[in-house]
């Protein structure tokens, strides 16, 4: 899927200027003013209940949310993360909001314009809107747009159901393919895996859920928006994706949020299946609002993420470039089971003011010769503190397991952290494990080198970064690369001078 | 007057490098400033550019008549100055040419005009780096990584040739080259040089003042020129060394 050399540059010179317009504050803070529906505020049985009979779903699923409720009550939050976590009253918060435009609607053109302003206002002017445009030509995304809680609108639906390819808001997914959904959820991230998985099972409002059968390579990278946009609405998405034997599939999720004082939680499960010489490729931009520059607000962003890789020769890549919220707890993995499966872990942190950062992966070898690659860049600005931690586990049956983990950290300025904290547990001597990291302040020669050439200081900061991460922006589909690029620019405004 | 240099004092961290140093450059001139090391020949380079830590405590400097002081580095590059760097730094990641252009790019917006098109660009870069004999493939490498120490320099003339600004300071332009990359080099600064132009070349040696025909020649001891005169006063250095000018 990576393109030419010469192609990406060609996209991306023209945004690293547009990268560095000066924005001094965060540029997405709006509110769309779309009718609300909310649950009670607060967190019971009620609650779960309210929200399944208004997803209309079966028996089994609301029983399967009462059991993870009640699992989640018994449970405590993590706290074994380099992280500092003010008190959450889960009892003060909406657990449910959705547009009230029903039903489900053909196309995007379809949508509430309101909805679609916010959209615009986003800046996502993506493929998507040339595809909505009807550009010819234009590279085809599908996007299941998820606002809120609860999808509003499917695109290229049908063309996907010629292939075979289920892409679905998962509230659908479970009506109309019950046994799939039955069969795969919390399968890879069991209800009681941790507090705040669990707490996802129990309330989780929407999400996507994509099937792509035996052989079938998706013609299309499918994406998904999430967007907080109700005050204190937490955001529960449940994500999950199965490629069938010999499948591929790329998806691609991003994120941005709006201004709000209130603080935010936000926790995602995703869960993918890749069976036998099948490969999923999943590509994240995480936006959400990071607080302002003293620290008040901003989302709390404690996603669980996991992968298995059942089948032999399949393969999974998560590529993450996180710049947004004001706590991220996230740590995408895989478990690489069938044999000669490859996992791959590609990650851009960036942190700023004070923001705090507690990420990494897990990746765990079962299956003989079974590879896994971990790239993770950095960037720490202002006061924050931006943490890698990752667990490499080599199991006793991982003959001729290998992993390639190398931790890059870059530091702005002198009051922020980097920390770099990995777990080897290497149970086959067989197993071949490297491990590289570095930590360096950006260079004062880099940045005057590149000021001398015409450069103001942030953008030249900007450009150097993104250098810093290329290795990991150039594993992003091009949509995305171009919007990383930019966010990394933004995100890092302020830093200097 | 291009570039006005007066009674310029600056100092690195607190020591004084500059010690009152007057020059004035006119469009279509070429000026080498020659002296021993220490002397302070980086260091007006730096101050010119602007470099944070090159901390000027007196004089002034105008070029084209603004007082170029007040301005930051980029503004100053926009502005038509250029700092051809001694020891050009690897930024990893970064492409040549993406740097190139973003810094073009930069330039014309800091000066409200639009940006070059890629198929302008790509002409460009095509006619220039042919000139200086540096490959594509080099090109679409991190901004000079792996580059040896003439590829550094060349580059540093692609630039030059690249972003067209009206006065180049050249430091040590001729350092670590061959005498046949020096050629090449000496010819991208000729190439560059025109009526509307000027160069500011710092050097150490006469050798690329055989290649780069200069107008005026400057002695620079201890923070301060000491000589003036034309080419000839270049190859007398050469010859006697900068002894009969230590106090």
């Amino acid at each position: 899927m990576s393109l030419p050399e010469t192609l990406r540059e060609e996209v991306r010179n023209p945004e690293a200027a547009a990268a560095v317009e000066a924005l001094s504050t965060y540029r997405w803070g709006f509110t769309s003013d779309v009718e609300q529906e909310f649950a009670p505020k607060g967190l019971s049985e009620e609650t779960v209940r309210f929200i399944s009979a208004k997803k209309g779903e079966p028996e089994w699923m609301l029983e399967w949310r009462l059991r993870a409720f009640r699992l989640w009550q018994q449970m405590e939050p993590p706290q074994w993360a380099k992280l500092s976590i003010p008190p959450i009253d889960y009892q003060d918060a909406y657990y449910y909001a959705a547009p009230k435009t029903k039903p489900a609607l053909k196309s995007l053109d379809e949508l509430d314009p309101e909805i679609r302003r916010t959209y615009e206002k986003l800046g996502i002017p993506l493929e998507e809107q040339k595809v909505l445009a009807g550009v010819e030509g234009a590279r085809r995304v599908a996007v299941d747009a998820v606002f809120d809680s609860v999808s509003v609108a499917t695109t290229f639906r049908e063309e996907l159901k010629k292939v075979g390819v289920i892409f679905l808001s998962i509230s659908e997914a479970i009506r109309e393919h019950p046994e799939l959904v039955r069969r795969h959820l919390g399968s890879v991230v069991p209800v009681r895996d941790n507090y705040f998985a669990c707490l996802n099972s129990a309330v989780f409002s929407d999400g996507t859920f994509v099937l792509v059968p035996k052989g079938v390579r998706c013609p299309m990278e499918l994406s998904t928006y999430f967007r907080i946009n109700a005050e204190n609405t937490g955001q529960f998405e449940r994500t999950l994706i199965v490629a069938e034997e010999g499948s591929y599939v790329s998806y691609l999720e991003g994120c941005t949020a709006p201004m709000r004082d209130e603080n935010q939680l936000h926790a995602a499960v995703v869960e993918l299946i890749a069976e036998t010489d099948a490969e999923i490729k999943y590509s994240t931009v995480q936006n959400w609002y990071p607080g302002d520059r003293e620290g008040k607000g901003g989302i709390y962003n404690f996603v669980t993420k996991r992968a298995l890789c059942r089948g032999a020769r399949s393969k999974v890549s998560w590529t993450q470039v996180e710049t947004g919220s004001a706590i991220t707890w996230k740590y995408p993995s895989c478990v690489l089971m069938g044999e000669e499966s490859v996992g791959e872990f590609y990650s851009v942190a960036v942190t700023n003011n004070f923001q705090q950062a507690d990420t990494g992966t897990k990746m765990i070898h079962l299956g003989a010769r079974t590879r896994s690659r971990i790239i993770s860049k950095g960037i720490s600005a202002g006061r924050s503190n931006n943490s890698y931690r990752g667990l490499v586990r080599i199991g006793p049956s991982a003959t001729g397991a290998r992993n390639f983990t190398q931790c890059d950290s870059l530091l702005l300025g002198d009051r922020c952290g980097a920390h770099t904290i990995p777990y080897i547990e290497v149970r086959n001597p067989s197993a071949q494990v490297e491990h590289e990291a570095t930590t360096s302040k950006i260079s004062e020669d880099q940045k005057f080198y590149a000021m001398s050439r015409g450069l103001p200081e942030e953008e030249a900061v900007a450009l150097i970064v993104n250098g810093f991460c290329r290795e990991v922006l150039q594993t992003l589909p091009m949509e995305f690369a171009v919007e990383a690029q930019k966010l990394l620019g933004i995100s890092l405004e302020g830093s200097v001078g | 007057m291009m570039l006005e240099i007066r009674n310029l004092h600056a100092s690195v961290d607190g020591r004084e490098i500059l010690k009152g140093l007057d020059l004035s450059v006119r469009a279509g001139e070429v000026h080498a400033i020659m002296g021993p090391n220490g002397a302070g020949k980086s260091t007006l380079a730096y101050v010119l550019a602007g470099r944070e830590g090159y901390e000027v405590t007196a004089g002034s400097v105008t070029f084209d008549g603004t007082d170029l002081l007040s301005m930051a580095p980029h503004e100053r590059a926009a502005a038509g100055l250029f700092l051809g760097h001694q020891y050009p730094v690897e930024i990893p990641g970064v492409s040549n040419l993406l740097f190139l252009r973003t810094a073009i790019n930069a330039q014309r917006k800091e000066r409200g005009e639009p940006e070059i098109s890629g198929a302008d660009f790509m002409k460009r870069v095509r006619t220039e780096a042919a000139a200086l004999g540096l490959d594509m493939e080099m090109l679409k490498r991190g901004v000079n990584v792996g580059f040896s120490g003439g590829e550094k320099k060349r580059n540093e003339a692609f630039q030059l040739a690249m972003l067209e600004p009206r006065l180049a300071i050249l430091d040590e332009s001729d350092s670590g080259l061959d005498i046949d990359a020096l050629k090449v080099v000496a010819g991208g600064i000729n190439r560059f040089m025109g009526p509307e132009r000027a160069v500011l070349l710092i050097t150490h040696y006469q050798r690329l003042l055989d290649h780069v025909r200069p107008t005026h020649v400057h002695v620079l001891m201890d923070g301060r020129i000491v000589e003036s005169g034309g080419p000839e006063l270049a190859l007398r250095l050469e010859s006697e060394g900068y002894e009969r000018h230590a106090a």
